[in-house]
C-alpha cells in the first residue's frame, strides 16, 4: 500500500514539477504571477486530446507540436499583453497587481474559449493504458512514460539554465534585472523568453497529464493553485525547490486521496500551504532573512 | 471621528438618503423584470462596495468573493428552517467574518502575493469541503431553500446592505483605520515603521468586507430556491465583482456604484445574445478594463472634472 | 552601560545565511547626544539600524530603550515605543499629500494624536523643514531633497525619543547640505537623541558628539569624531591597508 502510494506520487509529481518550474520561471524572471497557468495546462491537454482522437497523433508526438506552439503564443502574449504593463508600472507592487488582474482576465478568456469548444464535459483518451509492474505493484504505462518525459525535460531545463550562456543570462535577470541590464543583457527579451519558456513547460506538463487524467475545461484553477503552492513551498524563483515541493505535494495528495477521500485533495493542498505560510513563508529551500 | 463634517459631505449624505428613499419605492412601480434587474444590481453594488472597502485602499486583490457569497447562502440553507431570519443573517455575517479572519491570519502578515494566491483558490476549496461534508454526512449534495420572503423584501434588504457598505466606507475613510489603510496601500514598510499594526488593520477590514459579502449571499439565497455547491460557489461571482469594482474605480467610495450598473446591463446583454460565449466575452471585457480604464470610470470622471475646473478658474 | 543611556545596543549580531552582516556590536546613545555610525559600504550600518527599528529580527543580542526591551518586537511596536527612522532610499507615500505624509508620524506614533491636533503638528514640522506652503502637494512632484525633508518631518512628528537617520544627508548639493546640517543641528540644540549613519565628513565633524565605526560587521572604533577619524584602523578600513 505504502509503496503504491509512494510510486504513484512520484509519477504524478513529474508533471506537477514541470508546471511549477514554468510558473517559478515566469514569476522569478519575468516578474509575472501567471494566474492563467492552469488554463495553459488544460489547453495543452485538450490539444493532445484532439490530435489523438482526430488525427491519431499520440501525445508524445504531439508534444513536438504543442510545446513550440505554446512557446510562440506566450511569447506573443508577453510582448503584446504583458510588457505594456511592465512599462506602465511605477513599481514592483503596481506590476504585481496589474499582472494578477491581466492574467486573471486571460484565465477567463482561455477558459471561455475551451468552454465554447468543449462545453463542461469531462474528457479522456486511452493511450499506453497497459499495466507495467514497478516494485511489485502495477501502474499504468502512460504514467510511467509521462514521468520519464517530465524527468528528461526537467534535466534539459536544468542544464540549459546552468550550463549555457543564455541560461546564465536568464538567471542573472532573476537575481537583479537592473544589474543584468548593465552588463548588456537584453532584459525585456530575457523576460519574454522566460515567460514563453515557462508556459511551454506548463503545456508540456498538460500534454503529459492528459495521457492518464480525466479533465474538463474548468479545471485550470485547481492546477494553478497547486502550482502556486508548490512554487511558494519550494521558495519563489528556485527551480530545485519547486521540484522537491512538487513531489511533496503529489505525495500528500495521493495519500489523502487513497486514505481519506479523493474529494479532499485541494484541502490537502491548502493544508500544506497554510503550514508553509505559518512556519516557512520563505519556502523549504529559502533562507530566513 | 474627530474631523468636523464638511459641507460637501453633508450634501452627499442628504443626497444619498434621498436617492435611497426613491430607490426603495421601485417595487411599488414594478415587480417583474425591473425588480429582478434591480435586485441583481443591488446585490452587486453591495458586494463591489464591500470588495473595494478592503481591496481599494490596500491594493490587495481579493479573488475570494464567491467564497463569502456562497458561505452566506449556505448558512441560509442550513439554518433558515429552524431559526428566525434576523438570526440567520447574523449567523451569515459571523461566518463571513470568521472566514475572512482565518484567511487574514494565515496570509495578511505576509506580502500581498500570498493573500492573492490564498484567495484565488478559496472558493474552490470551500466548494469541495461543502461537497465532501454533504456527501459524507447528509447524503445529498443539493438543498432546497424554503424561506417565505418576497422579491421586494429581498430588494429592500439588499438596499440596506448597500447603505451599510457605503456608510461603513465613509466612516472608515474618516477614521484612523482608513488613514492607516491608505498608508499601507502606499508602503507597508513605512506604515509599520510609523506605528501601524498593519496585519491587524488589514485583518479587521477584510473581516468587515467578508461579513458584508456573506450577508449579500444570505439575502440572495432564497432567490435560488435550490442550492448546491456549484451554484453557490460560482467563480463567476468573484470575477464579476472584481471587474465591476475596477470598472468603477476601487479607490473611491462611489466608484463601484458607477461600475456595477453598466456592467450588469452588458452582462445581461451578452448572456442573452451569446449564451455559449459569455465566459470568453467577459474575459475580454475584463482585459479591456484592466488595460484601458486602470483608474476606473470614477478616476476618469474626477480627472475630467478637475480639468474642467482648472479651465474655468 | 551607564544610567543615562537612552538607547543601548548590546552584542547585536545579524547573519544572512553564512554572511555575518553585523557582528557583536555594543554601544549606547545617551540623552541629547548625536552618535554617528560610520563605516565603508556594506559594513552593516543599515542592517544595524534595521534591527533597532524592528525591520529585521536580530540573530543575537539586545536592544533596549530606556531599559525597556525592544529586541524582537515588530516595527510598529518599536515605533510606538518612541523610535523613528528615515530610510537610506527615501520612502515617501505617493498618494498622500505632503501634510498627510507628515501626519502619519503623529497619528500612529507614541502620542497617537488625531484630527486638528495632528494637522497642527504636521504643519509646524513642514515649516520647520522648509516646506511651508506646500502642504497640499504630493511628494511625487517634489525634488529628492524635499522628499527627504518630508521623511524627516514624518519621523519627527512622532516626537521620538530616538531618531535613526540612514544617510539622510547623502545626495544633497553643497547648499542643500548646509541647510541639512543646520536642520540637524537645531534638533541637537533642542535635545533630541539621534543615531545617524553618515558618510559626509563635514557633517560628522560638525554634528556628532561621538562616533562608532563599523567594518565588515564588527565595531572597529568608538570615540569623538577627531579620535575615530585619526584612528589608524579606521583609515585603513576606508582607504585600504597600504595607505595607512
Ligand atoms: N536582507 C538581506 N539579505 C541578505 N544580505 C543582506 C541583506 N541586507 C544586507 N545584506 C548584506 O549585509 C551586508 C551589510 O549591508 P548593509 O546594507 O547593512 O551595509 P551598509 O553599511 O548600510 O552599506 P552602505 O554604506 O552601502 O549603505 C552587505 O554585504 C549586504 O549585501
Ligand atoms: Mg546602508
Amino acid at each position: 500500500m505504502l509503496t503504491t502510494i509512494l510510486v504513484a506520487s512520484v509519477l504524478l509529481g513529474g508533471a506537477y514539477a514541470l508546471m511549477a518550474m514554468g510558473l517559478t520561471l515566469q514569476y522569478g524572471v519575468a516578474r509575472i504571477m501567471n494566474l492563467a497557468s492552469g488554463e495553459t495546462l488544460m489547453g495543452a491537454a485538450f490539444g493532445s486530446f484532439c490530435l489523438f482522437t482526430a488525427l491519431q497523433i499520440g501525445p508524445l508526438l504531439s508534444l513536438v507540436l504543442i510545446v513550440p506552439l505554446a512557446f510562440a503564443i506566450n511569447w506573443a502574449i508577453y510582448r503584446w499583453l504583458l510588457s505594456p504593463l511592465v512599462r506602465r508600472a511605477k513599481n514592483q507592487g503596481m506590476l504585481e497587481v496589474d499582472s494578477i488582474l491581466a492574467t486573471f482576465g486571460l484565465l477567463f478568456v482561455i477558459e471561455g474559449a475551451m468552454l465554447a469548444g468543449f462545453g463542461g464535459n469531462y474528457y479522456s483518451y486511452s493511450f499506453l493504458a497497459q499495466p507495467v509492474t514497478l516494485l511489485g505493484h502495477s501502474f499504468g504505462l502512460n504514467r510511467v512514460v509521462a514521468f520519464g518525459v517530465a524527468a528528461l525535460v526537467a534535466l534539459g531545463l536544468y542544464f540549459g539554465l546552468n550550463r549555457t550562456r543564455y541560461g546564465t543570462a536568464i538567471r542573472a535577470v532573476a537575481v537583479d534585472p537592473v544589474a543584468a541590464g548593465l552588463v548588456a543583457i537584453d532584459v525585456p527579451r530575457a523576460a519574454a523568453f522566460a515567460f514563453a519558456l515557462g508556459s511551454a513547460l506548463t503545456a508540456c506538463g498538460g500534454s503529459l497529464l492528459s495521457m492518464f487524467l480525466t479533465f474538463n475545461a474548468s479545471m485550470g484553477v485547481v492546477f494553478t493553485m497547486k502550482a502556486l503552492i508548490i512554487v511558494i513551498m519550494g521558495g519563489v524563483g528556485d527551480p530545485r525547490g519547486a521540484v522537491i515541493a512538487a513531489f511533496l505535494l503529489a505525495l500528500v495528495e495521493t495519500l489523502v486521496a487513497a486514505l481519506v477521500d479523493p474529494g479532499l485533495t485541494l484541502a490537502a493542498t491548502y493544508l500544506l500551504f497554510v503550514l508553509t505560510l505559518l512556519f516557512r513563508p520563505q519556502g523549504l529551500m529559502g533562507r530566513r532573512a | 471621528m474627530i474631523f468636523p463634517m464638511q459641507r460637501r459631505e453633508v450634501i452627499a449624505v442628504a443626497a444619498s438618503m434621498a436617492a435611497l428613499a426613491l430607490l426603495a419605492g421601485l417595487p411599488l412601480a414594478d415587480d417583474g423584470f425591473w425588480l429582478a434587474l434591480a435586485i441583481t444590481i443591488a446585490s452587486y453594488v453591495a458586494m463591489a462596495t464591500a470588495w473595494a472597502l478592503f481591496s481599494g485602499p490596500t491594493n490587495y486583490v481579493s479573488l475570494a468573493t464567491a467564497a463569502f457569497f456562497g458561505s452566506g447562502a449556505y448558512v441560509v440553507s442550513a439554518l433558515a428552517e429552524t431559526a428566525p431570519w434576523p438570526v440567520v443573517l447574523v449567523a451569515a455575517a459571523v461566518v463571513g467574518a470568521l472566514l475572512a479572519l482565518a484567511t487574514g491570519l494565515a496570509t495578511l502578515r505576509l506580502s500581498g502575493m500570498y493573500f492573492v494566491i490564498f484567495s484565488f483558490g478559496l472558493a474552490e476549496l470551500i466548494r469541495q469541503l461543502v461537497t465532501y461534508y454533504q456527501t459524507q454526512f447528509t447524503g445529498s449534495v443539493g438543498r432546497y431553500i424554503f424561506v417565505t420572503i418576497s422579491a421586494a423584501e429581498i430588494y429592500w434588504q439588499l438596499l440596506g446592505l448597500c447603505a451599510i457598505g457605503l456608510f461603513a466606507g465613509w466612516a472608515i475613510n474618516r477614521s484612523r483605520l482608513g488613514f492607516a489603510l491608505r498608508v499601507i496601500g502606499d508602503d507597508e514598510t513605512v506604515a509599520a515603521h510609523s506605528g501601524i499594526d498593519t496585519a491587524r488593520a488589514k485583518v479587521l477590514l477584510f473581516s468587515i468586507s467578508g461579513a458584508l459579502i456573506a450577508l449579500v449571499g444570505a439575502v440572495m439565497a432564497p432567490r435560488f430556491t435550490y442550492i448546491e455547491p456549484q451554484i453557490a460557489y460560482n467563480p463567476m461571482v468573484s470575477f464579476q465583482v472584481v471587474i465591476m469594482a475596477l470598472l468603477g474605480g476601487a479607490k473611491r467610495l462611489w466608484g463601484p456604484l458607477v461600475g456595477v450598473i453598466p456592467f450588469v446591463l452588458l452582462y445581461e446583454w451578452i448572456a442573452g445574445r451569446f449564451p455559449n460565449h459569455t465566459h470568453l466575452l467577459l474575459g475580454l471585457v475584463f482585459l479591456l478594463v484592466v488595460y484601458f480604464v486602470p483608474q476606473g470610470v470614477s478616476g476618469w470622471l474626477e480627472k475630467a472634472w478637475r480639468k474642467l475646473q482648472g479651465k474655468s478658474a | 552601560m551607564s544610567d543615562t543611556a537612552i538607547l543601548s545596543i548590546s552584542g547585536l549580531s545579524k547573519a544572512f545565511g553564512g554572511l555575518l552582516a553585523v557582528n557583536q556590536i555594543s554601544f549606547d546613545v545617551h540623552q541629547g547626544e548625536i552618535v554617528g555610525l560610520l563605516g565603508p559600504n556594506g559594513s552593516g550600518k543599515t542592517t544595524l539600524l534595521n534591527m533597532v527599528s524592528g525591520a529585521l529580527p536580530p540573530t543575537q543580542g539586545r536592544v533596549r530603550l530606556r531599559g525597556r526591551e525592544l529586541t524582537g518586537l515588530p516595527p510598529h511596536q518599536i515605533a510606538r515605543a518612541g523610535v523613528s527612522r528615515s530610510f537610506q532610499l527615501v520612502r515617501v507615500l505617493p498618494s498622500l499629500t505632503a501634510l498627510e505624509n507628515v501626519m502619519v508620524g503623529a497619528v500612529f506614533g507614541p502620542d497617537a494624536v488625531w484630527g486638528a491636533e495632528a494637522e497642527a503638528i504636521a504643519r509646524a514640522l513642514l515649516e520647520r523643514v522648509g516646506l511651508s506652503g506646500r502642504e497640499r502637494q504630493r511628494p511625487e512632484a517634489m525634488t529628492y531633497i524635499d522628499q527627504k525633508r518630508i521623511e524627516l518631518a514624518r519621523a519627527l512628528a512622532a516626537d521620538p525619543q530616538v531618531l535613526l537617520l540612514d544617510e539622510w544627508l547623502a545626495g544633497l548639493n553643497p547648499t542643500e547640505l548646509q541647510t541639512g546640517i543646520a536642520l540637524i543641528e537645531s534638533l541637537h540644540a533642542e535635545g533630541r537623541s539621534i543615531l545617524m549613519v553618515e558618510h559626509v565628513m563635514d557633517a560628522i565633524r560638525s554634528l556628532c558628539d561621538r562616533c562608532v565605526v563599523m567594518n565588515a560587521g564588527a565595531k572597529l572604533a568608538e570615540g569623538t569624531p577627531e579620535q575615530v577619524l585619526s584612528n589608524h584602523d579606521v583609515i585603513a578600513a576606508y582607504l585600504g591597508d597600504e595607505n595607512a
